[in-house]
């Protein structure tokens, strides 16, 4: 049954843009009919994937595939626990676009956005449900594809086309090396078959080389931090809803990859565990230091993701210690800490990419300094925006708090384990600590520059309220955020079940996440929080006697000007310059000089230290050094043909036995 | 069970007489009498009773920030064990709670100083969440101290864990820690030589500029917010500097009010001998606050 509608679901979502291809530009209806079809297939999707949530049955269907053996689609827990949020977003995203990109101010783009949109969403189910590595790897591409054509939707502007390119290059990268952990995984186990290997099937170094091609097209996928280099550019470059599913769901692919390869290796050595920590400290501690420095509201956002993917890394590698050291409660409260910060992390920064489309839709600019102020026209959007920014900074009592709560749990239970080697593992709760005090510094500033004091540019005074269709998803997402925040209890059920789908007949199956983490009390002490606040804010509401309203005090200064207030650079300067290290800000003042001034101006940027500082002048130098190679590359097909003629002939001419050859010459 | 209505009342009661004996102190370091002790508490209720000045600038999160720093640190209080008593509320993680909640209270005071529009509570909104990235890491350092060295993950049982130490070279790394987390209180709570909560230049405030644009019943709950603070840090400090027991529970709660006291007279004087730093060496302070605890957790598990 979950299976059937999760197949049901499929069809839906991957024909949904083509009605409308048949349909003129100018007519309304091709959106129409794209979006109703995407509701229809996220709604089955959604109850196929709780049917398999809660009911956990692995179902699987088998149908030949030429040449490769039968292939495998089938639901288990872990797939089921995906999908929820690629149908969840498939949906909600498609809504949103009905006001963010409606066909009749988009014409030109609106049909390609349908037809790739619906592409993404069965890619990604198709990836999650296969069990096999031709249709994973089919499911991948239709992915990456339909991801390309949406980050170059806009592709009149080059910027666009600059972040498309360089995420193409990137996620064929990714792609490639699928290519050899599939080639690897064939040779190794025998099938494509994506089943549990018996223990001790394979050596040590066997395990290790499929890890590590996994880890390397996952994480690039993923966005882990010094890999992420695709990932700002192709997040700021997309309409906002693309942003938002690319970073919300797309990312989580990476993670879904590896978990799922990981739950089929047996007895992982320590080092896996242990480089997927360093990998996720790094990514979650860098990643929000280059957020910090942004200007762009999207890229911080996107920058963020990174932040994000870094803290569910962590959650992994230390599940995988667990693994290795036989910590059962380890594997619990990493998973729980990952898993469910999969699901959080979609959850909000979905809310926070769609936020800023309302941002973009009523300003026209991303440039968080040249708004602020827009909590007086937009209530709505900015009170999502807040729910999004406290549940993303980790703070009780939103959803981020709990799956954090996990992770650190986690990392103090290892290290208060006697006889153990946690206490290396215990520096990752500072470190986690340090990643949270500076996400509140960015989301301070975001949220402070963008929605609170006053506006800095005419764009940002003449802002209006979001339609419904945008602020609709808005407010499901954030009461997502508020309800897995309040009530965890709610998902036990559901990650114990994952948790056993991925560590298989361990210990740590049997062990519930309710006995290691007292959710229960957690979520009495989150309502009482908010209960109190509440409470507390209607007495200040009435007893507070408004008796004048004025200007701002400003220290007795009697005409404040918007341009006065405290810019988002301003704010995040001190933090910036303790990073400056590895951020490398650059830019500088004119100097002011002589009696009358010629009028100055500063300017500051951040760039990517990846992507600027290392891949595209690397790039560069490979360019140059193999310009004599451009003698084989005149753009005729016929010359490609021969190169592939030739090739083949080569390949083929290890076929001629060269050795009996040989002897038989030697011979006479 | 006659703990938790007393561990509450001193929680609600006794912050503001800390502020007033804080102040008598460098009052009277200074050779002046000074205000009376209950000052505080009349200024409290004065300006509950006052009317607001509101800035057309500022929206609901203006009044949101008072109203979740002080939830947030009454809900901290009860997290935490005033002297060899239990707190009210124990569960295993508690501590990660703890921390988090004073990063809910930052993200609203800071937000609400910069519904303002004003630059100077700008200024001081940017410092205060810069300073916070330091200072976070080295509590957690400090926890962790405590969480291996007693084995448990309940502050309750945490913070109790130094008693059974204390006089043995065991206790070295916990030495570290407390200094770490003196500095830790100083900061969080805007004290000389990060703060000085009396200055008149707003240029140079941390916490004060934050709230220049809040007044009557606002300022009130802030102040009393900030208060409860001092309260709820210097009680967790007091289990690493004086975790002394009389074992009668009739002696050892007027024990812990003369103990928190006396490290009020503690912040007075250091307040009164010392001038505040200048803003850019804030952070090598803290670094070192930072460095403190986390060679303490080295210290531990070597």
């Amino acid at each position: 049954m979950s299976l059937n509608l999760i197949i049901v679901a499929l069809l839906f979502t991957a024909v949904s843009g083509l009605p409308g291809l048949m349909l003129s530009r100018a007519s309304l209806w091709s959106q129409r009919i794209a979006v109703a079809c995407m509701c229809l297939g996220s709604l089955a999707g959604l109850i196929g994937a709780g049917l398999g949530l809660y009911n956990p049955m692995t179902t699987a269907v088998s149908f030949p595939w030429p040449a490769m053996g039968d292939s495998l689609i089938g639901v288990d827990a872990l797939s089921a626990f995906f999908l929820v949020p690629i149908f969840l977003m498939g949906g909600l995203g498609s809504i949103y676009g009905l006001g963010y990109w409606p066909q009749r101010r988009y014409p030109r783009t609106g049909k390609r956005l349908h037809v790739f949109w619906g592409g993404l969403v069965a890619g990604m189910a198709l990836l999650v449900i296969s069990k096999h590595a031709i249709a994973f790897l089919f499911g991948w591409e239709a992915m990456a594809l339909s991801a390309f054509f949406l980050v170059s939707l806009e592709d009149h502007r080059p910027e666009c086309r600059k972040a498309g390119l360089i995420y193409l290059m990137a996620t064929h990268i990714g792609t490639l090396t699928l290519f050899g952990l599939f080639v690897c995984w064939r040779w190794a186990t025998g099938s494509y078959g994506l089943h549990p290997v018996a223990n001790d099937a394979l050596s040590l170094s066997v395990m290790n080389g499929i890890f590590f091609l996994a880890l390397l097209a996952f994480s690039l996928k993923a966005g882990v931090m010094p890999i992420h280099f695709w990932l700002p550019g192709a997040h700021t470059q997309a309409p906002s809803h693309v942003s938002a599913i690319l970073s919300g769901v797309v990312l989580k692919m990476g993670i879904y990859g590896l978990l799922r390869i990981l739950s089929l290796l047996p007895n992982p050595p320590a080092t896996w565990g242990g480089l997927l920590l360093v990998l996720g400290a790094v990514s979650g501690l860098f990643g929000v230091v280059f957020a910090l420095g942004q200007h762009d509201l999207k890229r911080l956002l996107a920058y963020h993701s990174v932040e994000n993917i870094g803290i569910i890394l962590m959650g992994m590698g230390l599940a995988m210690l667990g693994r290795s050291f036989n910590h059962p409660e380890w594997v619990v409260l990493g998973m729980a800490g990952c898993l469910l910060h999969v699901w959080n992390h979609s959850f909000f920064k979905s809310l926070l990419f769609f936020g800023a489309g309302s941002v973009v839709h009523a300003t026209g600019t991303r440039q968080i300094d040249r708004l602020g102020g827009l909590a007086k026209p937009m209530p709505w959007t900015a009170a999502m925006f807040l729910v999004g920014a406290v549940a993303i900074c980790g703070l009780p009592p939103l959803n981020g708090f709990i799956s954090e709560w996990f992770v650190f749990l986690g990392f103090l239970r290892a290290g208060t384990t006697i006889g153990t080697s946690g206490s290396a593992v215990m520096i990752g709760a500072p470190i986690l600590a340090m990643i949270g005090a500076l996400a509140v510094a960015c989301f301070v500033k975001v949220y402070g520059a963008v929605f609170l004091g006053t506006a800095r540019t005419s764009g940002a005074a003449h802002a209006h309220e979001a339609p419904f269709s945008m602020r609709g998803p808005m407010l499901f997402l954030a009461a997502a955020c508020a309800v897995i925040g309040l009530a965890p209890v709610l998902l036990s059920p559901i990650l114990d079940a994952v948790i056993a789908n991925f560590s298989g007949a361990t210990e740590a199956s049997r062990l519930s996440l309710t006995s290691v983490a007292p959710l229960k009390i957690i979520s009495a002490i989150s309502i009482w929080l908010l209960v109190c606040i509440l409470a507390l804010w209607l007495f200040l509401y009435l007893i507070g006697r408004v008796r004048h309203r004025g200007l701002t005090w400003d220290c007795g200064y009697a005409q404040p000007t918007s341009r006065m207030q405290y810019t988002a650079s301003s704010f995040a300067q001190m933090i910036v310059s303790m990073f400056s290290w590895i951020l490398r800000p650059r830019g500088g003042q004119q100097q002011v000089s002589g009696a009358f001034p010629k009028p100055a101006g500063m300017h500051t940027h951040v760039d990517d230290v990846v992507l600027d500082r290392v891949i595209v002048p690397g790039f560069h130098d490979l360019e140059q050094r193999f310009g004599w190679f451009r003698r084989f590359q005149q753009g005729l097909t016929q010359n490609y043909m021969l190169y592939i003629l030739i090739t083949v002939i080569l390949m083929l001419s290890t076929l001629i036995p060269f050795k009996e050859i040989f002897a038989f010459l030697i011979a006479r | 069970m006659i703990e938790t209505p007393i561990h509450l009342l001193l929680l609600l009661l006794l912050p503001p007489l800390l502020l007033g004996v804080i102040n008598k102190t460098k009052a009277l370091a200074a050779g002046r009498i000074g205000a009376p002790w209950l000052q505080p508490y009349y200024d409290l209720i004065k300006l509950m009773r006052k009317g607001l000045v509101v800035s057309t600038t500022t929206t609901w999160v203006f009044f949101a920030g008072p109203a979740i720093t002080l939830s947030t640190v009454i809900l901290a209080g009860l997290l935490i064990p005033l002297g060899p008593f239990n707190a009210p509320i124990a569960f295993t993680g508690d501590l990660i709670l703890f921390a988090y909640l004073f990063g809910l209270a930052r993200f609203f005071t800071t937000a609400a100083a910069l519904d303002t529009g004003s630059a100077f509570e700008g200024m001081g909104a940017a410092r205060e969440v810069t300073f916070a990235c330091l200072s976070e890491p080295a509590l957690f350092f400090a926890l962790l101290v405590l969480a291996k060295k007693s084995g448990s993950l309940t502050l309750t049982n945490m913070l109790h864990g130094p008693v059974a130490v204390f006089p043995s070279p065991a206790a070295a790394p916990l030495v570290l820690v407390a200094i770490g987390l003196f500095i830790v209180l100083l900061a969080e709570t805007c004290r000389i030589p990060v703060d000085d909560p009396n200055t008149h230049l707003e240029l140079t405030m941390i916490h004060e500029v934050m709230v220049l644009d809040h007044s009557g019943p606002l300022l009130g709950v802030i102040q009393y917010a900030s208060a409860l603070k001092l309260f709820v840090l210097s009680a967790v400090l007091l289990h690493l500097l004086a975790p002394f027991r009389t074992g009668s529970a009739w002696l050892d709660w007027p024990l812990f009010v003369g103990e928190i006291l006396a490290l009020a007279i503690v912040i007075g004087i250091l307040e009164s001998i010392m001038a505040r730093l200048q803003m850019k060496r804030v952070p090598y302070l803290l670094t070192g606050a930072l460095l403190l605890c986390g060679s303490g957790f080295i210290l531990l598990v070597r």
